[in-house]
């Protein structure tokens, strides 16, 4: 008799699994006792978290918010806790925090030629920063989520002209007729496209405005401004600061490094020589450069080939270096997703006689900015974080005010406090950026 | 090689060749760098035939159809596609590409857009076809490949068959005159083989002009009336099918037919 042969007669019903392998019980044994090796390391590693948290929880929650000066803090800790160590002093937030986020702008900007009494009218202090920050929000909501009402990307395609007149504020024909100028740009594509085809096209969609922006802009903007007068107080480029003015290079930054980088990316493939070269030429160049030297340049050098007299704002200076380069980078990681995708999409695209300015748009941007986004987003992270050098040209953004704040007398010598400060606003927006990224790859994944 | 054949009766009332010209391809010749994949081809598409291309591996099968729809370029010869030549004018490549229909090995489908939304694309942007009438037909031809409970679902999760059922309505929604076919059923696994010959069968019944690379005999014996075989780069023999399997005049087609029948 053979017994290889056998046929159930009855299904097994379905049990628990054991005690030890479900549970808290039985993941704190899969993950953190697995043996004796993991063991010893994971009662190593809890000693260490017990020791670092034991030194920070104290500092941080054992702590003086109110006092006036460094002096006035260790007084306190003496008399609370009888040792001036182990205590953090949170007295020079408190006392400067209006600094770190606002730097030196004015809470209630005045017209020079008016006498405004104190200047406190009837909006509350920072409303102008702050509004121009709430309507980042706005803006930038249905770009992120894209199941908010369409009709709020119309605060989104205004922001960039409002928000640098909300800031620097005059007269609102300024940013008008910059606006007016992609319009401008847009109609000199649609005339010429018939007429001479898209490459010229496209040649004079770009220098038409420019040429508007370098010589009517300005003239148009005062006749207008002359009839119709709709300004507010000017506010100075050098008293920017703080917190204000990192988001504010980060913003500026990030949202136009992105478009740029596209079109470098593009550029980079090109079959147009000319093109091509120019797109490597600069992108190699930029990644090659830190981009302290390109501040130097911005905040230096320029002014030594600008002819004399010309007035060329500082900030506007550094954004420009900033977001050139972020779009450097930017163009790379683009560069990147590109090439992951299969030459299908192309051909996919191609044979449905999609053109490619279509082709890009709808097939493969939408892909390759998918298969990119952490590196985008690594990319933002970073723009973001790099927008601190400025304080080595002598603007103030929270570095550089922790040293204004260190320079007086009464704050002299207080250093952690300030960077733990601002480390933690930094990571509030850095994490953010990151988690986004996370939902928005979760979001866009249709696959299996 | 799968010899599948369709169960059913192929109703050729409609699949009438007319004398009208197609694809008119004459002394034409492409090379790859220095080399010479496609030697003198000269080839006469009219309209309502139904051409199946076969050869082995390597031997320029793809290359000629990509041709027609310029996703490669040739260099020597002329090829005219519905009257229009190709050159290297953007205007006259787009218009042929729009008006000729093709379907790839791996589907091509866009995996960022749903099924409907890959099918309605080219005629809302290129045929700037109004949307709800775009999406009336997609829908039309998702029924017709039997996948219209699928439109809303994504590319990656289809199964292969489904695909590249997607990937022919996705071509029809554009109303082409020719459809090319590069080894459509070659990447499916075999039970899906057949309902994608079946909605080719449909296809040519009603009269579509189509050129088809496949491996698929039993499909060529059915609904082809020419096939070509090629080999090298060259066209080595073209003949109806029954004289084309049951006769070969070239030891080379004998070789390969004897190689894929598994004689
Ligand atoms: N983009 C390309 N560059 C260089 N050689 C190629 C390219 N595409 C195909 N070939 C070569 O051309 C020949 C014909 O290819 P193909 O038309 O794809 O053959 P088939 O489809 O008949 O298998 C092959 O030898 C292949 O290696
Ligand atoms: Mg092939």
């Amino acid at each position: 008799m053979s017994d290889t042969s056998f046929v159930r007669t009855e299904m097994l019903p379905e049990k628990d699994p054991p005690a030890t392998s479900v549970g808290a019980i039985g993941w704190a044994r899969a993950n953190l006792f697995d043996g004796w090796f993991n063991s010893v390391l994971t009662i190593l590693s809890l000693a260490f978290i017990w020791y670092v948290l034991a030194g920070v929880i104290p500092w941080v929650f054992q702590s003086v918010w109110n006092a006036t000066s460094l002096t006035e803090c260790r007084e306190i800790m003496s008399e609370t806790w009888g040792s001036t160590h182990g205590h953090a002093c949170w007295g020079v937030i408190n006392d400067r925090w209006l600094q770190l986020l606002y730097g030196f702008y004015p809470p209630y900007p005045v017209t020079p030629d008016v006498n405004a009494g104190d200047g406190t009218g009837m909006l509350p202090a920072y409303f102008r920063p702050n509004l121009a920050f709430v309507l980042l929000l706005v803006a930038i909501s249905p770009v992120l989520f894209t199941n908010l009402p369409r009709k709020l990307l119309i605060v989104s395609a205004a922001y960039p002209f409002l928000m640098p007149w909300l800031m620097w504020g005059g007269s609102i024909w300024g940013p008008v007729m910059v606006a007016a100028g992609f319009g401008i740009g847009f109609l000199a594509y649609r005339i010429v496209n018939p007429l001479a085809g898209s490459l010229t096209a496209i040649i004079a969609a770009i220098f038409v405005p420019i040429i508007w922006w370098l010589t009517l802009a300005g003239p148009v903007a005062g006749v207008l401004e002359g009839i119709v007068s709709i300004s507010i107080p000017e506010v100075e480029s050098r008293r920017f600061g703080g917190f204000m003015l990192s988001i504010l290079i980060g913003v500026v930054a990030i949202g136009c490094s992105l478009p740029i980088g596209i079109f470098l990316a593009l550029g980079r493939q090109s079959d147009l020589l000319i093109v091509k070269s120019l797109c490597v030429g600069f992108i190699e160049f930029i990644r090659g450069v830190p981009l302290i030297t390109l501040l130097f340049v911005a905040s230096v050098l320029l002014n030594i080939f600008l002819p004399p007299g010309t007035e060329f704002d500082i900030i506007l200076r550094v954004l420009i270096m900033v977001t050139l380069f972020a779009a450097a980078y930017m163009a790379e990681v683009i560069r990147g997703g590109l090439a992951a995708l299969p030459k299908g999409q192309y051909e996919g695209a191609d044979s449905l006689g999609l053109n490619y300015w279509q082709a890009q748009r709808l097939i493969i941007m939408p892909q390759a900015l998918k298969i990119s986004i952490p590196g985008i987003v690594s990319t933002f992270i970073g723009v973001f974080k790099d927008t601190t050098l400025v304080s080595i040209i002598g603007l103030l953004d929270p570095l550089g005010l922790s040293n204004a704040i260190r320079a007086d007398a009464a704050w002299n010598g207080i250093y952690w406090e300030l960077f733990a400060f601002i480390a933690v606003l930094f990571f509030v927006f850095c994490f953010s950026m990151s988690r986004y990224s996370m939902y928005l790859e979760r979001k866009l994944h249709t696959g299996h | 090689m799968s010899e599948l054949m369709s169960d059913r009766e192929i109703d050729r009332s409609k699949m009438k060749v007319s004398d009208e010209v197609a694809i008119e391809i004459t002394n034409m010749n492409k090379w790859y760098g220095t080399f010479h994949v496609l030697r003198d081809i000269n080839l006469t598409v009219n309209q309502g035939e139904r051409i199946v291309i076969a050869g082995p591996s390597g031997s320029g099968k793809s290359t000629l159809i990509r041709c027609i729809n310029r996703l490669e370029e040739h260099q020597e010869g002329s090829i005219v596609v519905d009257g229009t030549e190709l050159t290297s004018d953007l205007k006259n490549i787009d218009k042929i590409r729009s008006e000729v229909g093709m379907c790839f090995q791996h589907f091509n489908l866009f995996p960022h857009l749903t099924i409907l939304e890959n099918c309605t694309l080219a005629p809302i942007w290129v045929r700037k076809t109004p949307r709800k009438e775009a999406e009336e037909t997609a829908m039309h031809f998702l029924e017709k490949v039997k996948i219209p409970d699928q439109a809303l679902k994504y590319p990656g999760q289809l199964s292969g068959g489904q695909q590249q059922r997607v990937a022919i309505a996705r071509s029809l929604c554009m109303r082409p005159r020719i459809m090319l076919f590069d080894e459509p059923t070659s990447a499916l696994d075999p039970e899906m083989i057949k309902e994608v010959l079946d909605t080719m069968i449909e296809l040519a019944e009603e009269g579509m002009t189509m050129l088809c690379v496949t491996h698929e005999m039993g499909f060529a014996r059915q609904v082809a009336n020419r096939v070509i075989f090629m080999d090298q780069g060259q066209i080595v023999e073209q003949n109806e099918p029954e004289e084309f399997f049951n006769n070969p005049k070239s030891d080379r087609t004998k070789l390969f037919l004897s190689q894929i029948l598994g004689h």
